[in-house]
């Protein structure tokens, strides 16, 4: 395969106290692709991502992204490395308006004197930019860029972080469980939020316990197994009740599943 | 499992089929099903200021009944006025702290040892205005900060670290004052400038103090600040949700820190204009300003919750307040039924706030 991974993981350990959260694991993600992490609860999956967005620092192992070594010491530097996460509780600050939260932690600031000296923040820009990708996203039922967070629904809420990450991520996007709180209706529409994030050439990483969902947009399946990654699993190929036999321990993996 | 369809989107769940037929619109929202009440919220929630207008203009009204003469009388004004100064000086630090979901008990306390630090520097060991008067600020920043380290650092409720800085600068105020007070004479021969804030201009028949604008003038800045820049954005990130803000990359413990700064600060302000409003530099007045100064904040809107108010609020809840014990004096009642008044105002707030929050659950 010719194709170099845009992020690898090799050999990450994560302990706490007596326990091994991560256990020399690998990863791999490759440009374009929409890779889905499943695994048991208290398989590790969730310290593999925090150890990928910054949340938590390994105790040993290499992440390279883009070829190079990186580690990150916050959220803050895995974000500016380009690499944006929508945290299953949102991080959006409810009482602040669309635009804000868009911007929430790296707002512009006006040309010339009143950016400069009096600190004024682009507030025509913010509005302008946070509608146009709302727009390209195909979210705008919403109307007012400038009504709180609080004031909209559960999936709309979702589109909004979503597009905030989209729209600043330069190398990939997390989302962890961005289905699990809402209807049917609205995780159809976040689906397809997922896919056209993948159109615009974002590789993403999705964490979720929805295996229809996982199925249907995931190209291909990391299975995380006691701290590590068991394989990784092409779904057109696998069936949904043996990626969970595999995931559970009641399956061995299949041989050639390096090569999916 | 799904098939890629001809177009790319991958084919729908075999449950999610009958879809088709729903509505596309992602979960608008019901408008035509709202009773009166519920669009009430919804406007109240969308506009929260207006509460405190609407109190205000009622409390005006409430005036004009008891004793039209006399309410709308340019003395009358004047005092409403005065009283005011001080109050929505304090009001302003005490929102920024607010905001975040905290509270500065010491507020009032720090703005009576400034202006003591201020009276004594100046008027009675000789310093030039041009010190004492910045040490005098730098005093209420300085106790401003030990407030924000002992919230940051310690990880203390705001309350009970204020309530701690409450007592010990009340005490440290009786210490150095050593009880006396500073008469006018003595500043007005050594540090004139120390009482500018008292000067009255008459704009018509009402004289309005030199302090009325610098209150108008912090709120201006304060206002520009927590409406137009990234900081006070932060600020009421802050308090409204710290987790999402700090995965926001804002360093929640430094927006913290800076508000009590900033709120001692205003303190310091608060305490100069005080030396003119009293006429004198005691260290006994203003002992209540505290509480009144979250009473504003309170009945103008701005939620102890945090992330949620305003300094317009905050300057109409401070009128409100003189507003309604004019109109309780001029109905000729006793002062008790001043504070009983202020007592349901603020339940009222809160009750109001409460409710209005409720709107996006």
């Amino acid at each position: 395969m010719s194709v170099e991974p845009i992020l690898t993981c090799r050999q990450l350990v994560k302990r706490y106290g007596r326990v091994t959260a991560l256990d020399h694991c690998d990863f791999d993600l490759y440009p374009g692709e929409i890779l889905a992490v499943i695994g048991d609860n208290g398989a590790g999956k969730s310290t593999l991502i925090k150890a990928i967005c910054g949340a938590v620092i390994p105790d040993s192992g290499e992440i390279r992204l883009g070829g190079e070594v990186v580690s990150f010491s916050s959220p803050i530097a895995a974000r500016e490395a380009g690499i944006e996460t929508v945290y299953q509780t949102l991080a959006l600050s409810p009482a602040l308006s669309i635009a804000d939260n868009m911007f929430l932690g790296r707002e512009p600031r006006m040309p010339g004197f009143m950016g400069q000296w009096l600190r004024a923040t682009d507030r025509g820009r913010m509005a302008r930019f946070a509608r146009e990708k709302l727009n390209e996203l195909g979210l705008m039922t919403i109307q007012n860029i400038h009504q709180p967070v609080e004031t909209l629904s559960g999936g709309q809420r979702q589109g909004v972080a979503v597009a905030r990450a989209a729209a600043f991520a330069k190398r990939l996007v997390i989302m962890d469980e961005p289905t699990a709180a809402l209807g049917v209706k609205e995780s159809r529409r976040v689906l397809e939020l997922i896919l056209d994030v993948k159109k615009r050439g974002l590789p993403i990483i999705l964490i979720s316990h929805n295996m229809p969902h996982v199925f249907e947009v995931a190209d291909r399946i990391h299975i995380h197994r006691l701290g590590r990654r068991l394989t990784v699993v092409d779904p057109k190929a696998v069936t949904m009740s043996d990626a969970v036999a595999m995931m559970t321990g009641a399956m061995a993996p299949p041989m050639q599943a390096e090569a999916a | 499992m799904s098939e890629a369809t001809p177009t790319g989107r991958p084919a729908q769940q075999e449950f999610e089929k009958v879809l088709a037929g729903a509505t596309t619109s992602v979960a608008s929202f019901d408008e035509e099903r709202l009773t009166l009440l519920q669009r009430l919220q919804r406007f109240l929630h969308a506009y929260p200021t207006t509460v405190p207008f609407v109190v205000l203009a009622l409390g005006l009204l409430l005036g004009v009944a008891v004793n039209p003469h006399r309410f709308t009388s340019a003395s009358n004004l004047s005092t409403v006025l005065t009283q005011v100064m001080v109050t929505g000086l304090l009001g302003i630090g005490q929102t920024l702290v607010i905001l975040t979901a905290g509270i500065d008990l010491s507020i009032g306390v720090i703005m009576v040892i400034s202006s003591v630090v201020m009276g004594r520097l100046g008027v009675l060991d000789g310093v030039p205005t041009i010190i004492a008067f910045p040490l005098g600020l730098l005093c209420g920043a300085v106790f401003g900060y030990v407030n924000g380290a002992l919230v940051t650092r310690l990880k203390m409720p705001p309350f009970i670290v204020t309530l701690g800085t409450l007592s010990i600068i009340g005490a440290l105020i009786t210490f150095y004052s050593r009880s006396e007070t500073i008469g006018m004479q003595d500043i007005d021969e050594q540090a004139p400038f120390l009482s500018l804030m008292g000067d009255q201009v008459a704009i018509g028949d009402v004289r309005v103090m030199w302090g009325t604008f610098l209150l108008l003038i912090v709120a201006a800045v304060v206002w520009y600040i927590l409406t137009r820049t990234a900081y006070g954005r932060h600020v009421y990130a802050t308090g409204d949700d710290p987790e999402a803000a700090r995965l926001a990359g804002i360093d929640t413990d430094r927006i913290l820190l800076s508000v009590y700064v900033f709120a001692g600060f205003i303190a310091a302000i608060a305490g100069w204009a005080l030396i003119g409003r009293v006429g004198a530099i005691s260290p006994t007045a203003g002992e209540n300003m505290n509480l009144n100064s979250i009473t504003a904040v309170v009945i103008g809107g701005t939620s102890l919750f945090g992330g949620r108010g305003s300094i317009i609020g905050t300057l109409v809840g401070a009128l409100i307040v003189g507003v309604f014990r004019s109109a309780v004096s001029l109905a000729g009642l006793d002062v008790l039924w001043q504070e009983f008044a202020i007592g349901v105002l603020i339940i009222v707030a809160v009750a109001l706030d409460q409710w209005i929050r409720r709107v996006s659950k």
